[in-house]
């Protein structure tokens, strides 16, 4: 199989109109019916559908291409080889990283964020050191740094939110102290949809010396990350709210961070030399990669990459805050319909509740009208305590939803009332 | 509106899950369970007043939930009192087959007119992700009388 075949990029959509109905076409699955009726998937924050270029891309590898890397004199090792360190070059470049040097690939931003923990943080924090998290951070960027605070005695010390869901930036400063080590803060809620002020987190934290870790998993989707511009230590995402698929996460570290930690796994692929009585381990990003690495996904998560790209991050941006403001301007509509998360800087997230109905019973009843959307505690349990429900419903859009599919979830929403009355 | 849901929301299911009865904390309870369903974070606690021959003088649940699963613990409080632990264990039985098999065993006749009430809540078998929901208040009952504080539906 011709190598420039496989290669072949999106075409690039960027001086087109934005063009919702071709976008759709991309994504097989938006096709389908959900109990006879058109799927309206609004469930993105929890993961992403993938576009026909991330399936083909994968199916083309493992039907044309596939070898394990990093170690085979052969054609095909070599080759994919050098399709997975290119995926790693497109990642960075996606991010605006100074080198592929500082993109780790991992299984997904919960790996991403155990890293830190596990490596940076067992290797730097001693008992009485302080970590900064806020109110609405995902179990993701809470448990890791409580499992640490349990076995080195650091302290945990939480940002709030206002009731609105914006993030308070002058408490924020007053909870950096001297013993403060490491700021670990989302860079937008998936419950609230808040958009953090993560420049001016960093600047007042580097202005300490504290380095910054930001939960990107949600925003990167809804208008990328530039981890220069930021000037952020640590970026963690997923692959799959990407567009691109499960088990492919990436931790992007500042070159000078990563090459003091420490490895975080052991095992083939990380190491330099290997005998019984010593081994010395390769330089970062393989030193964190222990073990055949998720080739199939990384490279799935590059054609993801290009596939955005092609449409154009902004252009994305945009049309989902229109389908924000609508929503959110038709949810409005609905009597006894409370939105949770009205910051002024949001992503397209819609939490809400209903007057006297559970979450869970929205979910079901308007899953049969074929609308999706999650309904629970969205793996953020401290922060639906902080807004006093146990459960909200919640619409999460992506670049290929329509104005339309947001009418049917009010439709939905209806019959909701109807039976609850 | 499709009928499942229809089946799955009777009139009772919502009374009961809008005004549940037996929604209190006595204070002279003497089992008590708490039950937690991780994946949704719906939490209750379940007391129990059982006399020293195993009878059920009082049953209430507190807590916060879905309609099925409030529904549920309401329905459940009223039908254990007066019930013996026995009688409980194999209520809780029929009632958890009712919600997940399509076939049920023939129930004793001590417990007949209880699964009949019972039957509203079979709307849960179209809906597999609902059927913890219904039927965590009887895992909670269940743990209370084994003695054990903590139950969970995971």
């Amino acid at each position: 199989m011709n190598v420039a075949t496989n290669l072949r990029q999106a075409a690039d959509r960027r001086n087109d109109p934005f063009d919702v109905e071709h976008i759709r076409a991309d994504f097989p699955i938006l096709a389908r019916t959900v109990y006879g009726k058109p799927l309206v998937y609004l469930d993105n924050g929890a993961s992403a559908q993938k576009p026909r270029a991330v399936i083909d891309a994968m199916r083309e590898v493992m039907e044309g291409e596939y070898a394990n890397i990093h170690r085979g004199v052969h054609y095909l090792s070599q080759h994919l080889t050098d399709r997975y360190e290119a995926a790693r070059a497109t990642i960075a470049k996606f991010v605006n990283a100074g080198s592929p040097d500082e993109i780790v690939l991992t299984r997904n931003a919960t790996e991403s964020i155990n890293l830190v923990a596990a490596s940076w943080g067992r290797k730097f924090l001693e008992a009485g050191d302080e970590i900064v998290i806020s109110e609405m951070e995902h179990h993701a960027n809470i448990v890791p740094w409580q499992m640490l605070r349990d076995e080195k005695r650091i302290v945990l010390k939480i940002a709030p939110v206002d009731d609105e869901g914006n993030f308070l930036i002058d408490a924020y400063e007053r909870l950096l102290g001297p013993k403060t080590r490491l700021v670990a803060i989302t860079h937008a809620s998936n419950v609230l949809g808040t958009i953090t002020p993560a420049k001016e987190i960093i600047r007042l934290a580097h202005a300490r010396g504290i380095p910054v870790l930001l939960d990107g998993s949600q925003a990167i989707v809804h208008g990328g990350v530039d981890v220069r511009d930021l000037d952020v230590d640590f970026y963690a995402f997923t692959g799959h709210k990407l567009y691109g698929p499960t088990a492919i996460g990436v931790l992007y570290g500042k070159a000078a961070l990563l090459a003091k930690m420490p490895p975080y796994q052991g095992g083939g692929d990380m190491i330099a030399n290997v005998t019984f009585e010593k081994t010395t381990y390769r330089e970062p990003p393989a030193r964190f990669e222990a073990g055949t690495p998720p080739i199939v996904e990384t490279i799935g998560l590059a054609a993801a990459i290009d596939y955005v790209q092609s449409i154009g991050m902004d252009r994305i941006a945009a049309h989902e805050q229109e389908l924000l403001r609508y929503a959110t301007a038709r949810l409005q509509e609905i009597k006894g319909l409370r939105i949770f998360g009205t910051a002024k800087e949001k992503c397209a997230i819609l939490s809400f509740v209903m007057d006297g109905v559970h979450a869970h019973d929205v979910g079901t009843i308007i899953d049969r009208a074929g609308v999706a959307v999650r309904a629970g505690h969205h793996c953020a349990q401290p922060l639906m305590e902080r807004l006093g429900v146990p459960a909200t419903a919640r619409a999460s859009f992506a670049m290929y939803n329509t104005p339309a599919e947001v009418d049917a979830l009010v439709a939905a929403l209806g019959t909701v009332q109807e039976i609850f009355g | 509106m499709a009928d499942d849901l229809r089946e799955l929301y009777q009139e009772v299911i919502l009374d009961h899950g809008k005004r549940p009865r037996n929604f209190r904390h006595p204070a002279d309870a003497n089992r008590e369970a708490h039950g937690n369903n991780p994946l949704c974070g719906d939490r209750l606690t379940v007391f129990l007043k059982v006399d020293a021959n195993g009878r059920i003088e009082d049953a209430a649940f507190e807590g916060r939930g879905c309609a099925i699963s409030t529904a549920s613990a309401s329905m459940m409080t009223e039908m254990l009192k007066g019930k013996t632990e026995e009688q409980a264990k194999r209520l809780f039985e029929s009632f958890h087959q009712l919600c997940t098999a399509e076939h049920q065993d023939a129930v004793a006749a001590d417990l007949v007119d209880d699964l009949d009430k019972l039957q509203v809540l079979s709307g849960v078998r179209q809906f597999p992700m609902r059927v913890k929901c219904a039927t965590l208040a009887w895992h909670t009952m269940n743990a209370a009388m084994a003695g054990q504080t903590e139950t969970s539906t995971e």
